[in-house]
């Protein structure tokens, strides 16, 4: 089997004012749980999209086990996606188990919808229409329905913005377990550097090239490094402040 | 009278069951621009001598898609689009009816439907593409629903939704045109949105929301059909009324705390 899950060569995306990724570079090993840190406009969801072919104008190479993605789209079936905020419309009428069963293809398979729901503790709301649950359950929710399909991988982009701190705590140890006990590689992007500290074992710094990839442990615990990155994020911000 | 009620429940069928993709698509208003389109077509049919239904779907369906290519290339606004289609369609229409000697009665059948008119070989073609379109809507309903939920979570899960959305937009065309002779250009989209809306402040999931807009549209359509024949008034206006009628007593309900959905027609 080959190791390297997810392999970024030189991964450049450019608009006409400005380069929202710049050459970067790095490579996940399955089992890892990988914390993506940056600032507001560092690239983070850019990085998510071109790797879930969502944007496919990039250079540079992305390959899933080995595979291009811009070869096939195969590796989908591999990954599970939670977005930053799920967008739809709060009156949409669809119930809990009916949003999960949306991910399979064989859509009959009620006690698999069951399971995962039980993986992130909302069994019980089941029948509830998606709407009618609060942020931190309807982000459950699309944990489940990116699990429903047994993914290899799962990325997830900023998951907990608007969510409350209980809530937030319930939903990182659901990606302890999914991580721990199920070996899913975990991709995760967040502003909440106690978070990542705490949970993730391999951290990436972006703020449109790659500051660092490594270790989490090597990285929180270099002062000059986290000062380095705490710098630049700020630099970053005032600047985004000074366009606006 | 049998004809135009078991033309009547299959329109009303096709209306829910697309409409609900629409109204949930923010697609609403589309639907009353593809009817005005046919107008279009409608005068194209009339002056050229061919039956104005054939050129009725031509026009509008090549009209839908044509703009919902536009609206991807250009990413134009959905309510961009519609103006654009509406007004074209009446344009054509009107410019064309002007040339060939102004306004008939065949044209008002069209404003206004004529379903008690309803041929046997119209019905025969109604039931078809009701079954025909069910089985299509069966058989892609994951990729429909997902699709409509969220565009980018279906793209990653490996649904071609730009086709999806072509797929839609061309149900829509061949639904709102069959349904002319029921209620007409004028109130088609009140078919298209009234049940949906109504049965979405009742249901939980997308199919019992489904079953309920079915039920509320067929409802709607035979009681107005019905209604229309004994008191002598026009069918199309009357099933749009009960349509309307439902939809008010449910607002009431609402309003008195009785519905168990709190959070609907909420923006």
């Amino acid at each position: 089997m080959y190791l390297k899950a997810i392999e970024i060569n030189d991964l450049t995306v450019e608009y006409p004012e400005v380069k929202a990724l710049d050459k970067v570079s790095f490579s996940i090993n399955q089992g890892d749980f990988l914390g993506i840190i940056g600032p507001n406009g560092a690239g983070k969801s850019t990085l998510f999209s071109c790797m879930l072919g969502i944007l496919t104008k990039y250079k540079g190479t992305i390959r899933f086990f080995g595979e291009d993605i811009r070869k096939s789209r195969n590796y989908l079936k591999l990954i599970g996606y939670v977005p930053q905020k799920p967008v739809f419309e709060n009156n949409f009428p669809a119930t809990v188990k009916e949003i999960v069963r949306m991910q399979l293809t064989n859509n009959s398979d009620r006690q698999l919808i069951d399971k995962v729901l039980q993986q992130v503790w909302m069994h019980e709301l089941g029948n509830r229409r998606i709407g009618d649950l609060s942020i931190g359950q309807q982000q459950r929710v699309f944990i489940a329905k990116a699990l429903v399909h047994n993914p290899k991988i799962l990325i997830l982009d900023e998951p907990v913005t608007g969510v409350d701190i209980q809530s937030s705590e319930i939903f990182y140890s659901i990606l302890r377990d999914l991580n721990e006990k199920q070996n899913i590689t975990i991709i995760w992007s967040s502003h909440d550097m106690d978070a990542v500290h705490k949970l993730a074992n391999k951290v990436a710094c972006l703020n449109r090239t790659l500051f660092f990839h490594g270790i989490s442990a090597e990285f929180f615990e270099n002062e000059d490094l986290v000062k380095q990155y705490s710098e630049a994020s700020m630099q970053q911000h005032m600047h985004s402040h000074e366009i606006h | 009278m049998q004809r135009a009620i078991i033309s009547g429940i299959a329109i009303a069928i096709l209306c829910s069951v697309v409409g609900l993709f629409m109204v949930l698509r923010r697609y609403s208003l589309f639907g009353d621009a593809i009817a005005h389109s046919s107008f279009g077509g409608i005068a194209v049919g009339m002056l050229v001598g061919i039956y104005p239904l054939w050129t009725a779907y031509a026009v509008s369906l090549v009209s839908a898609l044509i703009i919902t290519r536009i609206r991807y290339r250009l990413k134009i606004s959905g309510d961009a689009s519609v103006a654009v289609l509406l007004s074209s369609g009446i344009a054509i229409g009107l410019v064309l009816i002007s040339i060939s000697g102004g306004f008939t009665i065949d044209i008002f059948s069209f404003l206004f439907g004529s379903i008690l008119l309803v041929s046997t070989n119209d019905t025969i073609l109604i039931l078809v593409l009701t079954g025909i379109i069910l089985v299509v809507i069966l058989l892609l309903y994951r990729q429909l629903l997902y699709s409509t939920f969220n565009e980018e979570q279906a793209k990653v899960s490996g649904i071609p939704v730009e086709k999806i959305n072509y797929l839609i937009v061309f149900l829509a065309g061949v639904v709102v045109v069959t349904s002319i002779q029921l209620v007409g250009i004028l109130l088609i989209s009140a078919l298209f949105v009234i049940p949906n809306i109504t049965a979405i402040m009742y249901g939980k999931g997308f199919k019992q929301t489904a079953l309920l807009s079915i039920g509320f549209a067929v409802f709607s359509v035979v009681v107005g059909i019905l209604a229309s024949y004994v008191l002598d008034i026009t069918p199309s206006g009357t099933i749009v009324l009960v349509s309307l009628a439902i939809f008010g007593i449910s607002i009431g309900i609402k309003s008195l705390g009785k519905l168990p959905i709190t959070k609907s027609l909420k923006h």
